[in-house]
């Protein structure tokens, strides 16, 4: 019976050790970004919108591009919301990035979405970069596929080349990712709805009925 | 009496694994010592969740309570000739549910996340544990 005792006062003290180490190198253990990035630079962009400004209902996306989950939420139920919910006037859609430290490329996939918005293109780079998604497995460098999409949507490649290079929208990349942390941004795609946390799978089925259970209860 | 203090013993290793994944959900640990790189990937998944608490903090509550409930069954005869059968019975049926669970979360992980967590993989090695020992213990009353 001691044996057993001390095995247990073993790992619990090894346990407890354990985790105070991990607690106390937290800001070490932390990849240092590539770039100090500006957040002041953001201004007062707040994200790429699909809808009008005028639809009862606003709904904000935090996403990361390389996210595997992401891309499904993006080539599987986006289509269906844009159908069912954005073009009918229901919802405003609102895109925000929230690039995980965990994902080599998504801060530069998100780089390359706003160099296109600047050309007003967001949303074609978007899908680009959602439905050949192929880029994320790979971990490989994808800067030319990436200017690749850049060609296919039209844009002029030489401004995309410059506004890559400059990492013009850095700052607003960030200050988006500060912003979902700040409201409790845990996994991607993450949706608030109203500015309240949808919670469960953000299917268009699930974001359909709430939708609708607002708009009715807007109109009593 | 050997199995329940074995149980014990992996529950308590448990608890520690899954409070170091909760931790870090709650933003108290930094990135998480993994050498697959997939616990990130995992973690960050909408499947992290489950009816919207974060899955780790089922892990802890679990785990708790089949170290408390083994703890008191170290302290129980378990030979005739009064042996308490009770603790037994109690800890297959916490740990079979917490079989199952893992086995869902591991499946998740290989079929459909498609990266795996070494923490997760290690919870799951010990819930399998305890699951075997305490399948065992109750065979071995009967």
């Amino acid at each position: 019976m001691r044996g057993f005792y001390v095995l247990l006062a073993a790992v619990g003290i090894g346990g407890a050790a354990w985790l105070a180490y991990a607690a106390r190198h937290k800001p070490d253990e932390r990849p240092a970004p590539a770039t100090p990035v500006p957040v002041a630079a953001a201004g007062s962009f707040r994200g790429y919108t699909l809808g009008s400004d005028s639809a009862p209902v606003h709904i904000t996306e935090y996403s990361d591009f390389e996210c595997p989950f992401c891309a499904s939420f993006a080539t599987v139920q986006m289509p269906e919301v844009r159908v069912q919910l954005i073009t009918t006037g229901k919802v405003q859609w609102r895109f925000r990035d929230f690039p995980l430290s965990s994902h080599q490329y998504s801060r530069f996939a998100a780089l390359a979405a706003q160099c296109a918005g600047e050309q007003g293109k967001f949303w074609e780079m978007h899908d680009q970069l959602f439905y050949n998604h192929q880029w994320a497995q790979r971990g490989k460098n994808p800067s030319g596929l990436f200017r690749g999409f850049a060609k296919t949507i039209g844009l002029d490649v030489d401004r995309y080349d410059a506004c890559m290079d400059s990492q013009r929208y850095a700052g607003r990349i960030e200050e988006s990712r500060q912003e979902g942390e700040a409201l409790g941004v845990d996994h991607t795609p993450s949706v608030y709805v109203d500015g309240r946390k949808f919670v469960g799978q953000p299917t268009s089925d699930a974001l359909k009925a709430l939708v609708d259970s607002l708009t009715a209860r807007h109109k009593r | 009496m050997r199995r329940r203090q074995a149980i014990a013993v992996l529950a308590l290793a448990g608890l520690f694994v899954s409070l170091y994944l909760w931790l870090h959900k709650l933003g108290l640990i930094g990135v998480l010592q993994c050498g697959t790189g997939g616990c990130d990937t995992v973690q960050a998944s909408p499947y992290a969740d489950f009816l919207g608490l974060p899955v780790a903090l089922y892990g802890v509550a679990g785990y708790a309570v089949l170290f408390v409930v083994s703890f008191l069954a170290v302290q129980q005869p378990d030979a005739p000739p009064r042996p308490a059968r009770w603790p037994d019975v109690a800890l297959a049926i916490l740990a079979s549910l917490g079989f199952v669970f893992t086995l869902y979360l591991t499946v998740l992980e290989l079929f459909v996340i498609h990266a795996t967590c070494r923490w997760c993989l290690g919870s799951a090695a010990i819930i399998t544990l305890i699951a075997l020992l305490s399948l065992s213990q109750v065979r071995r009353g009967s």
